[in-house]
């Protein structure tokens, strides 16, 4: 680890002031030191923002939810009404990492992590997401990558939370000294690496990530989110499905199906969602909804076995959704 | 015991401090004594024998059950110090003024280093000493050395040390490090095992090559011949082999594959070494101070008495932490150079890369057999890697658990760029039973055989034979269907067992020092190093037993080589070889005891005893008093006795321990999930000295091997020679949700083999047979085999699309 000045901050405005100069955000640090630790990021200066009572809490609003940036996992997973009206985000919240983690790690950071790519991760290899012309896993080991919408790089979204706020259609609030509060909805939040490898999402050096807010749920709405690893402790996805879906009695009005693990960005599958608009949940749809999420799927020379796996994770998500189901033991959290 | 087991195996397996229970070359003229010993598993085979003991020798303890420390589950000696913080290990030592150093370890897989620039880090403020390793420990070396003229040693992987930096903070070693330029003439490099056997792939060695053991095993056979890569074979032939298989009614066959385990304890390796003048003192991570002095004292050529080695807690080695190593001599040479006392912990990046692993394997087995389940002829064909070491056979349990005709096999070790591999928890035997415990099971399917019923025809030893009658009689093994993949649905349940054998090796290098003092107080000193077994609580238990005092009440002083010698730890040594000693020097410390007080109480020494606490008059003539008070009349303030080691009562003996493992699995045929739910542990160790320290290892190496079977993986990238998951989140290793309900039960079976009747149980503790026992029963549950480790989503959803057609023997 590099030698680095901390800013500590109280205040939003005093955190904004410091954000210059190659100045990075530092709340719960459970991502950042790791990469500071392996040689991977060298800040010369970290803005803690993690004793800023603005940035905490939980607030329900007449128009749905405000989430403060330094919310931690386990604050958001245990809230009773996240449990209650987003099960999807409980969910994802409380299967990430570890108890220990969670109870540090804030959904800011957690939505703002780099990818988990093992080369990216490693100070001996430069590849194009850090501004080099190679990406090593296509010739390399790549059994935890992407099956879909890769062509530069196929590292995975690595935040569950934000398969779930993709699901919940959520908006995250951006601050700057310079040019005020912006509000932009997740679907642009991330940067694709085919558009610009290096940037991760549309937040600029000097901005900070303050809120995520999320819109109230549309009556009959029911959702779930579950992530499968290799095993259930401490581990990534290697796959995951969200589930929303807007029941009108036995009816599915609308659904959303979201991806973490199979793709650059978190993907919403139109093919799944189609099988179920309209439909009532069955066994059949849902089978079919998890099958049609996979159209397209191109998978690299290790990682076959993932088309086969978010198929599974997808249909049973739904049928948890839908209360058909109980929750998967053999999921993570 | 049974003549098939092979005297060559036990040789080869190069215990090499472990072995030698030295043959006397004079006539024994040791007076003895003929005693009557228990021998045998109480409730099924118990019987007296007579053995002839030296005289010296103390009374013949009873069962466990008449004693009333020893063989009961006393609480352990530290476990208060430990889980509080109190315990200090080698990272937790403080010296005045004392230096961090940082390794600068290679960044590519193979290289001739050109020049190694240390001006810019010894410019770095804060750095007292740089020192460029001209010596590298670990691996094989060339049996030419001539064949490579070279200044510094050749790069044979990425994360071999080069240099090491001093500094007086962490921070300022880290960064300095990073500022030694080493220049490098890359070399081509190979590391994929299969690529390496290849005719035309690089050579990570330009002759060949061989690698020592250490104390705890592993290294691999020296005088074979080297091909390319390719060290070996190895071949070891008992009958016709050919002739065996053809008069075989059955032969099953199969290619088993198993990966690269890292030892990964929790605390890594590493030193705080402090030169002085008069004396190197050297806190070391270590499961043996002895080789830690033997080899620092060697490398600096000074004498063994001014090398002391203190290892006062540490925390896991498995196999892997064995003498200086390359940390420990450069920490000396740093503190030298410095005059400082110097710090070298490694880190986990470095852990994964250069202190060992368990090699690969690449197995094919062939097994034969008549009908009734007599085995005919074993035939195996085996390759593995331990990167540029040696040590990757796998043939243990191929020749020692069962009978046969004939065996023959074949072990080849592969060099890869890789670093070495080193001895880890029963070396050999994990991926070994693994292939042998597999296809025992699909020759039971073929032969129709209930599995044990098979093991009760082939397997000779008689205490397997009581263990596979507790499994029969277990809740678990009757909730076995014995027809596989029975279960309809998507998650199906199957139950499946595994057996294993490892050796008794004894450490004659084992001694201690009892020390009764007259305020009644205890002492046990021994230079043995608790690995994590529990050695300390067990020793005081010894002195409880003859002075009938509370355990915790013993002072209990061992991991320093200022104390008596003892055992290196490692291939499940320590408890047998070093209680004995204890024991003798305890009951000797008891009888000078009695006849230093006898005057005081106007009694003859031969009238009195030590019995519960109480100092006992034979003949009635005193009163009983208490050993506190007693102690109060002796002459002077202390009676100390040492006692080293004597031989196994009956050496004529070949005994092996081993025990049988069932898992039940749950497999999820969509996720190709493998979980385990259940494991029931049935071992032997001789007499359980205590059984809740029994359980508790027996307890890590079920998860342990679960975790070897299911998860870890070290992960190589071919294209670079890098490894991509140096950490403990990519290399994944069972956590607590992966932990099953693990039922032990211990079987005592006594020996009549010394003064405690204590065995080993390190190796065999679940380690060897849960990865086969998980293999059978994933087959039980799905009726397909599953002959590639670790069993990923990947690998099960492979094997369920294609079941793996039978492969033919090379």
């Amino acid at each position: 680890m590099n030698a680095f000045v901390l800013a500590d901050c109280t205040t939003v405005d005093g955190a904004l002031s410091q954000l210059k100069d190659g100045a990075v955000v530092k709340a719960g640090g459970v991502d950042l030191l790791d990469r500071m630790k392996n040689g991977t990021a060298q800040p010369e200066k970290l803005v803690n923002i993690r004793n800023i009572p603005a940035l905490r809490g939980i607030e329900e609003t007449d128009k749905g939810l405000k989430i403060g940036a330094l919310a931690t996992l386990t604050e958001i997973s245990e809230h009773p009404a996240i449990r209650k009206q987003y099960q999807i985000l409980s969910d994802a919240c409380g299967s990430a990492a570890t108890p220990h983690i969670r109870n540090m790690a804030t959904v800011g950071g957690n939505l703002l992590q780099p990818v988990q790519c093992w080369y990216y991760r490693s100070a001996d290899f430069q590849c194009l997401r850090k501004g080099k012309d190679l990406c090593f896993a296509f010739n390399g080991l790549n059994q935890y990558h992407a099956i879909m919408d890769y062509r530069t790089c196929p590292a995975v979204a690595p935040s569950s939370a934000a398969v779930a706020l993709f699901g919940l259609d959520a908006n995250v609030e951006l601050v700057s000294s310079k040019r005020g509060q912006r509000v932009v909805s997740i679907k642009d939040f991330y940067v694709h690496p085919d558009a610009n490898p290096t940037k991760f999402a549309v937040i600029e050096p000097d901005e900070l990530l303050t809120a995520v807010v999320i819109p109230k749920p549309a009556a009959g709405t029911r959702s779930a989110y579950q992530k499968y690893g290799e095993k259930d402790s401490f581990d990534w996805a290697i796959a995951d499905a969200g589930v929303v879906l807007e029941m009108d009695g036995n009816i599915c009005r609308k659904a959303i199906v979201t991806m973490g693990a199979a793709s650059p960005v978190v993907r919403r599958s139109a093919q799944a969602e189609r099988e179920l608009t309209g439909k009532p949940i069955t066994e059949a749809t849902a089978r079919a909804a998890g099958k049609a999420a996979m159209e397209g799927a191109t998978p690299l020379s290790m990682n076959a076995y993932k088309v086969d796996l978010f198929p599974v994770a997808i249909y049973r998500t739904v049928r948890l959704a839908a209360g058909q189901m109980d929750r998967d033991p053999r999921a993570a959290g | 015991m049974a003549p098939h087991m092979s005297e060559n195996f036990l040789r080869d397996l190069v215990l090499e401090e472990a072995l030698p229970q030295d043959e006397e070359k004079k006539p024994d003229t040791t007076p003895k004594k003929t005693v009557q010993m228990p021998v045998g598993v109480p409730g099924y085979t118990l019987q007296d024998e007579a053995r002839e003991v030296p005289e010296s020798e103390p009374p013949v303890w009873p069962t466990n059950k008449d004693l009333k420390f020893v063989g009961q589950s006393v609480e352990r000696w530290d476990g208060a110090a430990k889980v509080s913080g109190r315990a200090k290990y080698t990272a937790d030592v403080q010296l005045p003024g004392m230096l961090y150093a940082k390794f600068v370890n290679a960044s590519v897989p193979h290289a001739r280093v050109v020049s190694v620039d240390t001006s810019d880090a010894e410019r770095y403020p804060g750095v007292k000493g740089v020192h460029v390793i001209q010596h590298v420990f670990g691996g094989a070396v060339l049996r030419d050395p001539s064949l490579e003229q070279v200044k510094y040693p050749v790069v044979r992987f990425a994360g071999q040390p080069i240099a090491a930096v001093a500094a007086t903070t962490p921070y300022a070693a880290e960064e300095a490090a990073a500022l030694v330029k080493v220049k490098y003439e890359t070399l081509p490099f190979v590391v994929e095992m299969d690529r390496a056997r290849e005719e035309n792939a690089p050579l990570v060695f330009p002759g060949a090559a061989d690698q020592a053991g250490t104390a705890g095993g592993g290294g691999g056979p020296r005088n074979v011949s080297q091909t390319g890569n390719v060290h070996g074979p190895s071949i070891k032939k008992q009958g016709d082999i050919a002739q065996a298989l053809k008069e075989a009614d059955v032969v099953v066959e199969g290619h088993y594959i198993t990966q690269v385990q890292t030892h990964s304890a929790l605390e890594t390796h590493g030193v705080v070494a402090d030169w002085k003048p008069e004396m190197l003192t050297v806190w070391a991570s270590t499961q043996g101070t002895a080789s830690v002095r033997e080899e620092l004292a060697a490398f600096f050529n000074i004498p063994a008495s001014q090398v002391r080695v203190i290892t006062e807690f540490m925390g896991g080695g498995f196999g892997a932490k064995f003498g200086a190593g390359n940390h420990g001599v450069v920490a000396a040479a740093l503190s030298k150079k410095t005059g400082a006392p110097v710090r070298l912990m490694l880190d986990r990046e470095e852990e994964h890369l250069s202190v060992g692993n368990r090699p690969s394997s690449d197995q094919l087995l062939r097994i034969g057999a008549k009908k009734d389940g007599e085995i005919t002829g074993i035939h195996l064909v085996s390759y593995g890697s331990a990167g540029c070491g040696t040590g990757a056979g796998c043939a243990g349990p191929a020749t020692n658990l069962y009978k046969y005709a004939a065996l023959h096999t074949e072990e080849n070790d592969v060099f890869i760029n890789a670093g070495p591999g080193a001895a880890m928890r029963a070396p050999g035997h994990p991926p070994g039973a693994f292939a042998l415990e597999q296809t025992i099971d699909e020759l039971a399917v073929k032969l129709n055989m209930d599995p044990i019923d098979l093991r009760d025809k082939t397997d000779p030893h008689p205490v397997r034979r009581v263990e596979r009658q507790v499994v029969r009689e277990s809740d678990l093994w009757k909730s076995r269907n014995p027809k596989a993949g029975a279960d309809t649905g998507p998650v199906k349940r199957g139950v499946g067992l595994s057996q294993s054998v490892w050796y008794r090796f004894v450490s004659m290098n084992s001694s201690a020092e009892v020390r009764v003092h007259r305020d009644g107080s205890l002492e046990v000193l021994s230079a043995v190093q608790d690995i994590g077994s529990g050695i300390k609580t067990v020793l005081a238990q010894i002195l409880a037993e003859q002075f009938g005092v509370p355990p915790a009440q013993v002072a209990v002083k061992i991991g320093d080589t200022n104390y008596p010698v003892g055992p290196n730890s490692g291939g499940s040594v320590t408890t047998l070889s070093l209680t004995p000693a204890v024991r003798d020097a305890a009951w000797q410390a008891s009888q000078k005891f009695l006849a230093d007080i006898a005057h005081a109480y106007g009694a003859s020494a031969d009238d009195l005893v030590l019995v519960d606490g109480e100092v006992r008059s034979k003949s009635g003539k005193i009163k009983p008093v208490s050993f506190r008070r007693a102690a109060a009349k002796m002459t002077t303030d202390q009676i100390t006795v040492q006692a080293k080691r004597i031989p196994d009562y009956d050496k004529s003996k070949y005994l092996t321990y081993g025990g049988v493992d069932v898992a039940e699995v749950e497999v999820d045929t969509e996720l190709g999930r493998v979980q385990v739910k259940r494991v029931l542990s049935v071992h032997d160790c001789g007499r359980p000295m205590n059984p809740s320290l029994v359980i508790s290892q027996i307890n890590g190496g079920v998860i342990q091997a679960i975790s070897y079977a299911l998860y870890e993986n070290r992960l190589l990238d071919p294209n670079y020679g890098l490894m991509v998951n140096p950490n403990l989140e990519t290399y994944k290793i069972a956590g607590s949700r992966e932990v099953p309900e693990i039922d032990v039960r211990l079987v005592e079976a006594y020996l009549g083999q010394s003064s405690t009747d204590a065995s080993g149980i390190g190796e065999a503790a679940g380690v060897i047979s849960v990865g086969a026992a998980v293999g059978n029963a994933v087959y039980n549950a799905l009726g397909v085999r599953i002959r590639r480790l670790p069993m990923t989503p990947a690998v099960v959803l492979a094997a369920l699309r294609r079941p793996q057609p039978e492969m033919e023997l090379a």
